[in-house]
């Protein structure tokens, strides 16, 4: 039995030998093209409460996706129609009748997601149900390359110029609209940009986990920073450490990809929440203890106590 | 007060706004000269935030107009005519902003349409920062003012802003003496160069200190005018309909 002893530079060239893979560097290509896009909004989530409704715009995107391939289009297209359609009748059925957001969300985008099952499994489109719902960023094709970098090209250049007014419009919308902006509009321009990184990040993890996408990153900078330019900075640097070591561990483990970068995500949540500097748990309890040790001593007896 | 400027800062003409069918402004009519400090008067659920939402144009009125500096309101607010200081329940005290990146926005009007800060806006976030005295607070995160001076913050956003005519929905609640004195000479300050305000308030005692003029509300206006003719007892009583926390 000869023993395992392997040098630190052998582990290292095993544990990078993925990278020089030419669909690997591809997917982290794309990946961290999707990721970047998908944690610079995930602030304006995080800020706006908006999680379920990342999740709602996700699924309600799948018909659009079938009927997109069944029609030859490119399917960016049909997921964005189907995207801001859902958004805009999610809207309209609010304003119009007595239910309650959260009901009506919920009512929406399963009736979308379930349409657009009956659609695969009736159309001859050609989609594979396990990518869209999964993700299959290792098997990317050249066409669906073209199509999410636009798109997230596209979103960087919208947020780049209206940034500004979007976080405005989360903080304050009564002084956006008193400076003449229409906070209406900022509202639409908003979920249109959720819509468009729902459709990007689907290529990357798949639909039912692309809200991890759109979510996780700005909760995790969210926990480490109160300035909105770091936000979005340590987002970005978080969703992409969890993309580069996502694909990796997918590689080492022959695991679901999608599975691995979001896992990752979790677990830099999870890891931020117990030790971030002011907002983590652990800091917090020390905080309390603190203070309560400076009210006992400065004020009740020490018997008094518990 | 014979003659009047031209152009009255504000002015509401027959103003009705309904909710599900009910009036809650009905055929208010209100002028507001320049350089004046009104304050506006009622019960909880007069209309007072309605008033304000009115003029700031976020609901739609049932009947009636709002002009503010001779213009309708949405060409009055893209010159940055206008200034709204919210009440503090209406703000995510949590956001990831700094006090100064908060009087920041009162510049966003000024800007182009990348947003990016002039010397001249840096210049006007400064003044407003040393008018507030919030200077050594301009780098803390917006929640962790104290009640003043989140108030003090929003006031600087408006002086930053240049706006002429300005709505302050209970800005004295919650707030410390000191930073209500700030306020308040910062409101004359505002007078002293022609600018107007229409504050809403709870707090009676203050009225006298600053405001030249008042507007008593309930649901229709009562009464508006000079403080020293519309600012007496009867008046008060008739708008609360109470005799205890007034002054003599």
């Amino acid at each position: 039995m000869p023993p395992l002893s392997l040098l630190p530079a052998d582990v290292l060239t095993l544990l990078l030998e993925p990278l020089q893979q030419a669909f690997i560097q591809r997917a982290l290509a794309v990946g961290g093209l999707v990721a970047v896009v998908c944690a610079v909004l995930s602030c304006f989530m995080t800020l706006k409460g908006w999680a379920l409704m990342g999740d709602a715009v996700s699924h309600a995107v799948l018909p659009g996706v079938v009927l997109a391939y069944a029609l030859g289009l490119p399917f960016a297209l049909g997921a964005f129609v189907f995207g801001v359609g859902s958004v805009a009748l999610m809207g309209w059925i609010r304003e119009h009748s007595r239910i309650r957001e959260d009901t009506v969300t919920g009512l929406v985008f399963t009736g979308f997601f379930a349409l657009g099952l009956v659609l695969i499994s009736k159309l001859r489109s050609g989609v594979d149900l396990s990518h869209v719902l999964f993700g299959n960023l290792l098997g990317i094709a050249d066409g669906d390359i073209v199509q999410t970098v636009l798109i997230a090209v596209l979103v960087l250049l919208v947020l780049l110029v209206r940034g500004r007014d979007l976080v405005l419009f989360c903080f304050d919308p009564g002084h956006a609209r008193s400076i003449g902006l229409r906070p209406g509009l900022l509202h639409y321009l908003l979920l249109t940009l959720l819509s468009l990184a729902a459709v990007a990040g689907l290529q990357a993890v798949g639909i039912l986990l692309v809200v991890a996408m759109l979510v996780t990153p700005g909760a995790t900078a969210y926990l480490l920073t109160d300035r909105f330019g770091r936000l979005v900075v340590l987002a970005v640097l978080s969703a992409l450490v969890a993309t580069l070591l996502g694909v990796l561990c997918s590689y080492w483990l022959d695991a679901s990809t999608a599975g691995c970068i979001v896992v990752v995500q979790t677990l830099q949540f999870g890891l931020v929440l117990l030790i971030a500097p002011h907002h983590g748990l652990l800091a917090r309890r020390r905080a309390n203890r603190l203070a309560l040790a400076a009210t006992t001593s400065a004020g009740s007896r020490p018997g008094s106590a518990p | 007060m014979a003659s009047q400027p031209a152009t009255p800062s504000l002015e509401v003409d027959d103003l009705t706004v309904t909710y599900a069918g009910e009036p809650v402004l009905e055929r208010l009519t209100l002028q507001l000269p320049e350089a004046s400090l009104c304050a506006l008067v009622g019960r909880n659920g007069a209309g007072k935030s309605t008033l304000f939402r009115a003029v700031m144009g976020f609901l739609t009125p049932a009947r009636g107009r709002v002009r503010i500096a001779g213009l309708p309101v949405p060409q009055a607010q893209r010159r940055q005519l206008v200034a709204y200081v919210p009440q503090s329940e209406q703000v995510d005290w949590q956001f990831p902003l700094r006090v100064r990146d908060v009087v920041l926005m009162g510049r966003y009007g000024h800007m182009n349409l990348l947003r990016l800060a002039s010397a001249a806006d840096r210049r006007a976030v400064e003044q407003a920062l040393e008018r507030l005295d919030l200077l050594p607070l301009a780098d803390r995160q917006i929640g962790a003012l104290s009640g003043g001076q989140r108030k003090r913050a929003f006031l600087a956003r408006a002086l930053a802003q240049g706006a002429r005519l300005l709505l302050l929905d209970e800005p004295f609640t919650g707030v410390d003496l000191a930073s209500e004195r700030l306020i308040i000479d910062t409101l004359i300050d505002l007078r002293g160069r022609g600018a107007s305000a229409l504050i809403a308030t709870h707090d009676l005692e203050v009225i006298p200190r600053f405001c030249d003029r008042v507007a008593l509300l309930q649901r229709q206006l009562l009464a508006c005018g000079p403080t020293a003719e519309v600012f007496t007892r009867g008046n008060l009583l008739r708008t609360f309909g109470l005799t205890d926390q007034l002054p003599a």
